[in-house]
């Protein structure tokens, strides 16, 4: 039976892990590499690496880190952030990522996810989704929104119909990220992962409110998500896998062991 | 030394970096000689069947990996690369090397996702040594939208259940081929790598 996959999300910049709430503050938590090496020993099923580099020139820091972290661990991990070019995603799959996500360069040029799907494959192409809850209207009509630059900027496209065209411009699995619920540690937005994971075929990967392991029980079992992205409950130390895991298991839910 | 066979897949780096953590001597490499005078083989693969058999065919490896199979030499098949030995596959119509009997059939529309991505478990059907000690619990990671399916039972080692059974891991002879990726299973995959770098090609 196929594990539900838990998921660690790392936010680097310039190098460094940081751990942002809502976006702001970011404040350096560690080194990358060794982090990711902790969690893979520790039985962490995938793990997905943030680029929050601001400039442009400075980029070539995470390929160094995809690079190590790749000589490191033997289990998948993802690229996020900044990626805009068939170009950008070539440089993260060599260096060892196995999927590459894609955020607002999607939303901005939505055939990057059919040349990237076309070039390495549906299964390496991640479609990254911020949305936020809104009035439903006419042009909104499942009442979710996705926005851009850390939830900042509205784009006026709704989050379902944004899902749908995403998988069927070839994306393989879609990351979606409740900005009303990121960084409040008081679980996962139930109802917006299971309207999308109901819609679409493809595997969904819930985002943003974790911090305790009955979050992840919620999400899998009432919003049917197949994955749950973890951060600030693992990286400040409130829970470890283990943890997380024993609980789920517990509760019904396939989970890998660490053999 | 071990010859993982180039034509372009995306994971030939991932086994490349999983065979050296195990100290084990390895060449990406499409050169004829160089693959005939490998102790071990690896297939690897990721992408559509259709564009990989046009690769495979415009580089010669077809008639290749024949020779390998011919030659006896230990040959493992990695994710498409395990579909690719079959005859064919309902992806893209393609027609494969036929080193074993059978096709890459597509996933039944059944609620489940597609592709069945993720960890998933075996059930061994047949003893083989290169799935030896491993604990009987122990996941792999999959990703595919196609399994494998051979039409003599006898080439089946493992099978994992995703909406349906299917075959796994097959093996015939100096030929085993994982629909998993070992290269990115942990510490049960590196086993399996292992075990290949020291496997003799007899069942």
């Amino acid at each position: 039976m196929l594990s539900k996959r838990i998921i660690i999300c790392l936010d680097v910049r310039e190098g460094k892990t940081t751990k942002g709430i809502k976006f702001m503050g970011n404040v350096d938590i560690g080194d990358p590499v060794s982090m990711a090496k902790q969690y893979y020993e520790q039985g962490v099923d995938e793990l997905v690496f943030y680029d929050i580099t601001a400039s442009h020139e400075k980029r070539d820091i995470m390929i160094d880190v995809v690079d190590k972290v790749a000589q490191n661990i033997f289990i998948p991990f993802s690229v996020g952030g900044g990626i805009r070019s068939l170009d950008d995603m070539y440089r993260a799959l060599d260096a060892g990522a196995e999927k590459i996500s894609v955020n607002s360069a999607a939303v901005l040029n939505p055939d990057i996810i059919a040349q990237g799907a076309r070039q390495f494959g549906n299964q390496c192409i991640v479609l990254g989704m911020d949305a936020k809850q809104v009035e439903k209207s006419r042009k909104i009509p499942s009442g979710y929104e996705v926005v851009i630059n850390g939830g900042r900027t509205p784009m006026g496209i709704d989050a379902l119909a944004w899902a749908l065209e995403a998988q069927d411009l070839g994306a393989g699995e879609i990351c979606l990220n409740s900005i009303d619920a990121d960084g409040t540690n008081e679980g996962y937005e139930l109802r917006l992962t299971a309207l999308i994971s109901h819609s679409v075929g493809i595997p969904v990967i819930a985002s943003g409110g974790a911090g305790k392991p009955e979050h992840l029980r919620d999400v899998f079992i009432e919003a049917d998500a197949d994955a749950a992205l973890i951060a600030s409950m693992v990286h400040y130390g409130w829970y470890t896998l283990k943890d997380i895991k024993t609980y789920l298991k517990a509760q019904g839910i396939p989970v890998r062991d660490v053999i | 030394m071990i010859a993982i066979i180039d034509y372009n897949a995306g994971n030939l780096r991932s086994v490349e970096r999983a065979l050296r953590h195990l100290g084990l001597e390895c060449r990406i490499t499409r050169d004829r000689s160089e693959i005939l005078a490998a102790e071990r083989v690896i297939f690897p693969g990721v992408g559509a069947a259709g564009r990989a058999m046009d690769t495979i065919i415009a580089y010669g490896i077809d008639t290749v990996i024949g020779e390998v199979v011919e030659l006896k030499t230990p040959f493992l098949g990695i994710c498409l690369g395990t579909q690719i030995i079959l005859e064919k596959s309902e992806e893209d119509s393609a027609q494969c090397l036929g080193i074993i009997g059978g096709m890459a059939r597509k996933f039944p529309r059944m609620g489940e996702k597609i592709p069945h991505m993720g960890w998933n478990t075996l059930k061994v059907r047949a003893d083989h040594p290169v799935l030896r000690g491993l604990d009987p619990d122990a996941q792999f990671y999959f990703v595919h939208s196609y399994y494998p399916d051979p039409s003599e039972k006898g080439d089946v080692i493992a099978e994992t259940f995703y909406g349906i059974s299917f075959a796994s891991v097959l093996g015939r002879g100096n030929v085993v081929a994982t629909q998993f990726h070992p290269e990115k299973s942990g510490r049960p995959g590196l086993k399996i790598l292992e075990n290949f770098s020291r496997w003799n090609g007899k069942m």
